[in-house]
């Protein structure tokens, strides 16, 4: 069961919404399907995005995935701890493994995320 | 829709729960239980893998050696009943067919061991040449294989098994083979044995990382029909002296005028992780790609190999590794990258 208070893409980052700041990482089925991550590189603080823009990379042992912005936003906080304890994203991905805050940069762009539940029934059919 | 072949084990693995991927034609277990986890356990205690998409071949018959001579590079006329080695088959041109094991139950009884990808292309190259009429048949099927230079005949579990001390981790290992229809009931006794242990059934992804901390050659990365046996490094079981062979003139001209390019090891200097395919940068000019890059696990560094021109291949040179367009730095190191130490027999 994935958190209720987070909107989802389908490319398996989550946003939480908390006024004009969205707090962004990727979520627990994917840690899963990644394995474990060994290194994750992640924007500058000022750097701008729009939706579904790539705006950095997690790799595994095995691959290296591409990461999505779910909205348009200016980064305003980087996980800087993620440079060196990239399992967090592993143990916590939730939490202490959230990977960047944005200030939002326009209304409206959430209407294309997944609810947890949405999240929940489209991984069942990914699988 | 592409129908995988599946490993008499495929039972085992959906039974654990291993994830599952294409693998040059087979469904293969690519991790069970974490590939760092996997591969620590190779490390410091055991690791049983399912390698039955391997191809074996039998050779048999009074010129059996022969045939084998000939299209191999190392001289499996030193073999010894009951001895394998580790060889190549060679291209006229010295590039590489394909890397094997030969096995020698006796002197009209050879077995090769050869890589999945390759089965159909190198049973094909044998037979080609099989001027010797060698029997040869492919076995892989009826085979299963899990992970000497000697080996010995013996019973597991009462199954009659061939027991071979080789392996592709850089640790002492064992590889067995015995008849298909024994997987299931030797795969479990070996996993309630060892699992007291440490031991754990480890997949295709620590098999990758193992085998390149150890600088094991994966053919159709770090090896190929492009690539020469002496730019792989693999002189050392290219035996110029034993005769006739395909590839010989070749290997002979290279030997003497030398490599223009050679297979190394290296390590990113920063934090980034180099990955096959990766173009190798010196001067601006991209002269190569990454064959093999990785993580690695057991010196949490980040390696990897690669082509270099013979002039930047010595130990301590700088060299860029292109990652997503940023030039990242990298430095020849000696290999191999792990090198097993004795372990306390006690």
């Amino acid at each position: 069961m994935s958190p209720d208070d987070l909107l989802y893409t389908k490319e398996h980052e989550w946003l939480r919404i908390n006024g004009e700041i969205g707090t962004i990482g990727i979520t627990d089925h994917a840690q899963k399907e990644l394995g474990d991550i060994v290194y994750v590189e992640l924007p500058k603080i000022g750097d701008r995005f729009d939706v579904s823009e790539a705006f950095g990379n997690v790799e595994s042992v095995k691959a290296v995935s591409e990461l999505f912005i779910p909205v348009s936003g200016e980064v305003v906080e980087v996980n800087q701890e993620l440079a060196t304890v990239p399992e967090k994203i592993n143990q916590d991905p939730y939490g202490s493994g959230w990977m960047i805050r944005i200030r939002l940069l326009r209304k409206n762009e959430t209407a294309g995320l997944m609810s947890a539940k949405e999240y929940d029934e489209y991984t069942k059919g990914e699988k | 829709m592409t129908v995988y072949k599946r490993t008499p084990l495929y039972p085992v693995h959906k039974r654990l729960g291993a994830r599952l991927i294409a693998f040059s034609g087979w469904e293969m277990p690519v991790e069970y239980s974490g590939i760092a986890k996997e591969h620590t356990a190779v490390r410091t205690a055991a690791g049983l893998f399912d390698v039955s998409h391997m191809g074996e071949f039998e050779v048999l018959g009074p010129q059996a050696l022969d045939l084998i001579q000939f299209v191999t590079t190392n001289d499996a006329g030193k073999l010894i009943d009951g001895q394998a080695q580790y060889s190549a088959m060679a291209y006229p041109l010295g590039t590489a067919v394909d890397d094997l094991l030969v096995y020698r139950h006796n002197s009209e009884h050879f077995m090769l061991v050869v890589n999945a990808a390759n089965t159909v292309k190198d049973f094909e190259w044998i037979e080609s040449h099989n001027r010797f009429h060698a029997a040869i048949e492919d076995i892989t099927d009826r085979v299963t294989l899990i992970a000497p230079y000697h080996f010995t005949h013996g019973k597991v579990l009462d199954a009659d098994a061939i027991v071979s001390r080789t392996g592709y981790t850089g640790e002492d290992g064992f590889e067995l083979y015995f008849a298909a229809e024994h997987s299931e009931s030797i795969w479990d006794a070996i996993s309630e044995t060892g699992a007291p242990l440490g031991l754990l059934p480890a997949g295709l992804g620590a098999r990758n990382t193992l085998r390149l901390e150890g600088k094991l050659l994966l053919y159709g990365n770090d090896m190929d029909g492009t690539t020469s046996l002496l730019e792989a490094g693999l002189g050392w079981i290219v035996k110029l002296g034993k005769g006739e062979f395909i590839g010989r003139d070749a290997l002979l001209r290279q030997k003497q005028e030398g490599v223009k390019r050679k297979l190394v090891g290296f390590e990113m200097l920063g934090r980034e992780i180099a990955r096959d395919h990766y173009p190798v940068v010196i001067d601006e000019q991209t002269v190569g790609h990454v064959t093999s890059g990785s993580p690695s696990i057991t010196l949490k560094k980040n390696i990897g190999l690669a082509y270099l021109p013979v002039d930047y291949s010595s130990i301590g040179t700088r060299f860029h590794v292109s990652i997503r367009d940023r030039l990242c730095d990298a430095q020849v190191v000696p290999t191999p990258f792990y090198k097993r130490r004795e372990r306390d027999s006690a």
